[in-house]
C-alpha cells in the first residue's frame, strides 16, 4: 500500500483550471519530486493535499485511508506535514519555539494543567524542548535557538520550516522549494536532511526548481505543466522525455542547472 | 525559554510591587486608586490573552465585565445567593456565554470579528438595561457588600489585598499558560494561522479557549468592581468600557502581562491626575495616548524592553 496517493485531483479558480486529473502514488521512504515551470500548479497541489484548498474533484489517501476534505489540523494528525514556498514562520517566536509548536500533536492538552503548570506539564515542556533542540541541530541551527525568527536569514528560515515540519513526525513530508534562496552549502545540508528523513521511512514529496538537487536525490519525478501531468518516471527517463524537454525549452533539465524557468 | 523567563520575571516584579506598594501609599484615597488599577488590570490581562496572545480582537469585552458585575448585584439581592457564590456563578455564566457566542463569531477575522464582538457587547448591555425589575434599568442598583464567612470586605485596604492577590495569581496563571502547549498554539495562531493549522493546531478550539478564559477574567474583574463600588450601572458593561479595555491593552503592550498592568495604571491614574486641566482634561489625555502610541509603537512595556535590550553593549 502506498504511503500517500492522489487520485484524479482537479481544482479550478474561477475559469482557471489549476490542476486537471492529477494522480500519483508515493511509497514509504521514497523521495518523489514534482517539477514543472512557474504556474504549473505545484504549490496548488500542496495546498489541496494539506487541506487549505478543496479539490473540485478527486480524492487523496494516507496509508490507504481516504483523507479528502479533512481540515488541515486533522490531516496533520494523519501524518501529513509541509513547508511553504513563501515561508510561513512564526516571526514573533524564537527559532526553538517555532519548532516546539511543531510538537503540538505529540503533547498532552488540557487548559487547566497548563494554567497551573503542573509538574507533568513542566516535564513535557522539557521533553518538547529537548526534541526541538535535536531538530535544530539536524538542520545546523543550534546556535540560533533563542533568536527571534524575524531576525533570521532566508536560508535559515527555510531550514527552520523543515525542522518544524519534521517535529510533527510525519509519514508524508511535503517540501515546497526547500532549497530556494539557499547557498551551495545550505543546499547540501538540506539534501542530506531529506535523504536522512527518507531513509527513516518517511515519504518525501519534493517540489524544487534546483534540477541538480532533484535529479540527484529523487527516486521518481512527476512533471506538471499548466495543471496537467506531463510525465512521470525516474530521473533518467524524465531527463530524456521529449515532452519534458520541450516544456523546459530544452535547457534546464538536461543541463541540470539551477532554475527551470523564471 | 528567554521569553518565558522574561514573563516570569515580570510576574515576580508585579507581586513584589503589590506587596511593597502599601508602604508608600499615603492615604486611603491612593489605596482606592491602586485597587481600581488592579481590577482593571485583571480585565485587561484577560483581554490580552485573546488579543495579545491569540491575536483576536474583542470590542465587546465590557459585556463579560458587566455579567460579573450584575451577578454579584442581582444574585444576593434577588435570590439570596451569597456574594462569593454569585461571583463564581457570574464567571461561569460569562465563560459559558463566551463558549456559545465564540463558536460562530471566532470564524470571523479582523474588522469583521471586531464588529461581531461589538454587537455582542451592545446586546449584553441592552439586556442588562432592559431587565429593569432585576437590574434597576438605566439607574443601576446597589450591590451588597462582600461577606467572606463573617469577614465583611469593605473599604480601600481589604480590597487592595483582595484585588492585588487576585491579580498576582491571574498573572501567574497567564504566564504559565504562555509557557505551555496552549500558549504556544495561541502565539502560533497569531503569527500564521496557515502554519499553525498544518502543524495540527485546531484553530477554532484554541481561539475559543482564549475567548472563554478572557471572558472569565473579565467577569471576575467586573464582580470585584461592583463589590468594591457598592453600585452597578449599565455603563459598567457599556461600549466605552470595552474601548477602555482595548486602549489599556494596546497602550501597555499586547502580549505583555506586565503591559496589561501598566496600561491599566496609565488610564486609571491619568484621568485623576489630569483633573487639574479641568475642561481640557480629555484633550490632554487624548494627546498623551497619541504620543505614547507614536513613540512606543509596540506598547509601553514591549517597546521599553526592546530599547533596554538595544542599549546593552
Ligand atoms: N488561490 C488562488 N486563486 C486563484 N488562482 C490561484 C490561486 N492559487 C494559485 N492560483 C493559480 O494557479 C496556478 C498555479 O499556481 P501555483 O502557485 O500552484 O504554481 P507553482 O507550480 O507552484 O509555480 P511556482 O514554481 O512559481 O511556485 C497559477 O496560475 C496561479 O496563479
Ligand atoms: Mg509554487
Amino acid at each position: 500500500m502506498s504511503a500517500f496517493s492522489v487520485e484524479d485531483v482537479s481544482i479550478a479558480f474561477g475559469g482557471l483550471k489549476a490542476l486537471q486529473n492529477i494522480s500519483f502514488a508515493v511509497e514509504p521512504g521514497e523521495i518523489f519530486a514534482i517539477i514543472g515551470p512557474n504556474g504549473a500548479g505545484k504549490t496548488t497541489l500542496f495546498n489541496v493535499v494539506s487541506g487549505l484548498y478543496r479539490p473540485t474533484q478527486g480524492r487523496f489517501f494516507v496509508n490507504g485511508a481516504d483523507v479528502t476534505g479533512l481540515p488541515p489540523h486533522a490531516l496533520a494528525a494523519r501524518g501529513l506535514s509541509r513547508t511553504f514556498q513563501n515561508l510561513q514562520v512564526f516571526t514573533r517566536m524564537s527559532a526553538i519555539d517555532n519548532i516546539m509548536v511543531g510538537r503540538h500533536l505529540h503533547e498532552r492538552h488540557g487548559v487547566l494543567p497548563h494554567l497551573f503548570a503542573l509538574p507533568a506539564v513542566r516535564r513535557q515542556n522539557r521533553a518538547t524542548r529537548a526534541k526541538a533542540m535535536e531538530l535544530l541541530a539536524l538542520v545546523g541551527m543550534m546556535d540560533f535557538a533563542e533568536r527571534q525568527a524575524d531576525g533570521l536569514a532566508y536560508g535559515q528560515l527555510k531550514r527552520l520550516e523543515i525542522a518544524r515540519a519534521l517535529a510533527t513526525e510525519p509519514k508524508v513530508l511535503l517540501l515546497d522549494e526547500p532549497a530556494a534562496g539557499c547557498n551551495a552549502v545550505e543546499t547540501r545540508d538540506i539534501d542530506n536532511v531529506i535523504q536522512k528523513v527518507a531513509a527513516s521511512g518517511v515519504s518525501v514529496v519534493l517540489v524544487e526548481h534546483d534540477m541538480r538537487l532533484v535529479m540527484k536525490i529523487s527516486h521518481r519525478i512527476h512533471v506538471l505543466d499548466g495543471g496537467r501531468t506531463l510525465a512521470e518516471g525516474t530521473s533518467d527517463a524524465i531527463r530524456n522525455d521529449p515532452a519534458v524537454i520541450a516544456a523546459y525549452l530544452g535547457g534546464a533539465v538536461r543541463g541540470g542547472d539551477a532554475h527551470a524557468s523564471g | 525559554m528567554v521569553a518565558a523567563l522574561q514573563t516570569r520575571a515580570g510576574v515576580m516584579l508585579l507581586a513584589v510591587i503589590i506587596l511593597l506598594l502599601p508602604l508608600v501609599l499615603p492615604s486611603p484615597f491612593y489605596f482606592r486608586i491602586a485597587t481600581l488599577v488592579f481590577i482593571f488590570a485583571l480585565a485587561v490581562l484577560g483581554l490580552n490573552l485573546l488579543m495579545g496572545f491569540a491575536g483576536q480582537v474583542s470590542l465587546g469585552h465590557a459585556g463579560f465585565f458587566g455579567i460579573g458585575a450584575y451577578a454579584v448585584a442581582v444574585g444576593p439581592t434577588h435570590w439570596g445567593i451569597p456574594s462569593w457564590a454569585a461571583l463564581i456563578l457570574g464567571a461561569v455564566a460569562a465563560g459559558l456565554l463566551a463558549f456559545l457566542v465564540g463558536r460562530p463569531i471566532l470564524r470571523l477575522r479582523g474588522h469583521y470579528l471586531a464588529v461581531a464582538t461589538l454587537g455582542m457587547g451592545l446586546l449584553i448591555a441592552m439586556v442588562l438595561t432592559n431587565e429593569a425589575q432585576l437590574t434597576g434599568g438605566p439607574d443601576g442598583m446597589p450591590v451588597p457588600r462582600l461577606d467572606l464567612f463573617g469577614w465583611r470586605v469593605r473599604g480601600a485596604m481589604p480590597w487592595y489585598w483582595v484585588s492585588g492577590v487576585t491579580l498576582a495569581i491571574a498573572a501567574w496563571l497567564a504566564a504559565n499558560l504562555l509557557d505551555s502547549p496552549t500558549g504556544r498554539a495561541l502565539r502560533a495562531i497569531h503569527d500564521s494561522e496557515t502554519a499553525a493549522s498544518v502543524l495540527g493546531i485546531d484553530l477554532a478550539r484554541y481561539k475559543l479557549t482564549a475567548f472563554v478564559l478572557s471572558a472569565v477574567y473579565g467577569a471576575i474583574a467586573g464582580a470585584y468592581l461592583a463589590l468594591f463600588d457598592g453600585l452597578v450601572t449599565p455603563a459598567t458593561a457599556g461600549f466605552l468600557r470595552s474601548i477602555e479595555f482595548v486602549s489599556m491593552a494596546v497602550l501597555g503592550g499586547l502580549g505583555s502581562i506586565l503591559g496589561s498592568v501598566v496600561g491599566a495604571t496609565l488610564l486609571v491614574v491619568l484621568p485623576q491626575a489630569l483633573t487639574v486641566f479641568h475642561d481640557y482634561e480629555h484633550i490632554v489625555l487624548g494627546l498623551i495616548m497619541i504620543v505614547f502610541m507614536v513613540f512606543l509603537r509596540a506598547g509601553i512595556v514591549p517597546s521599553l524592553a526592546a530599547l533596554a535590550v538595544r542599549r546593552k553593549p
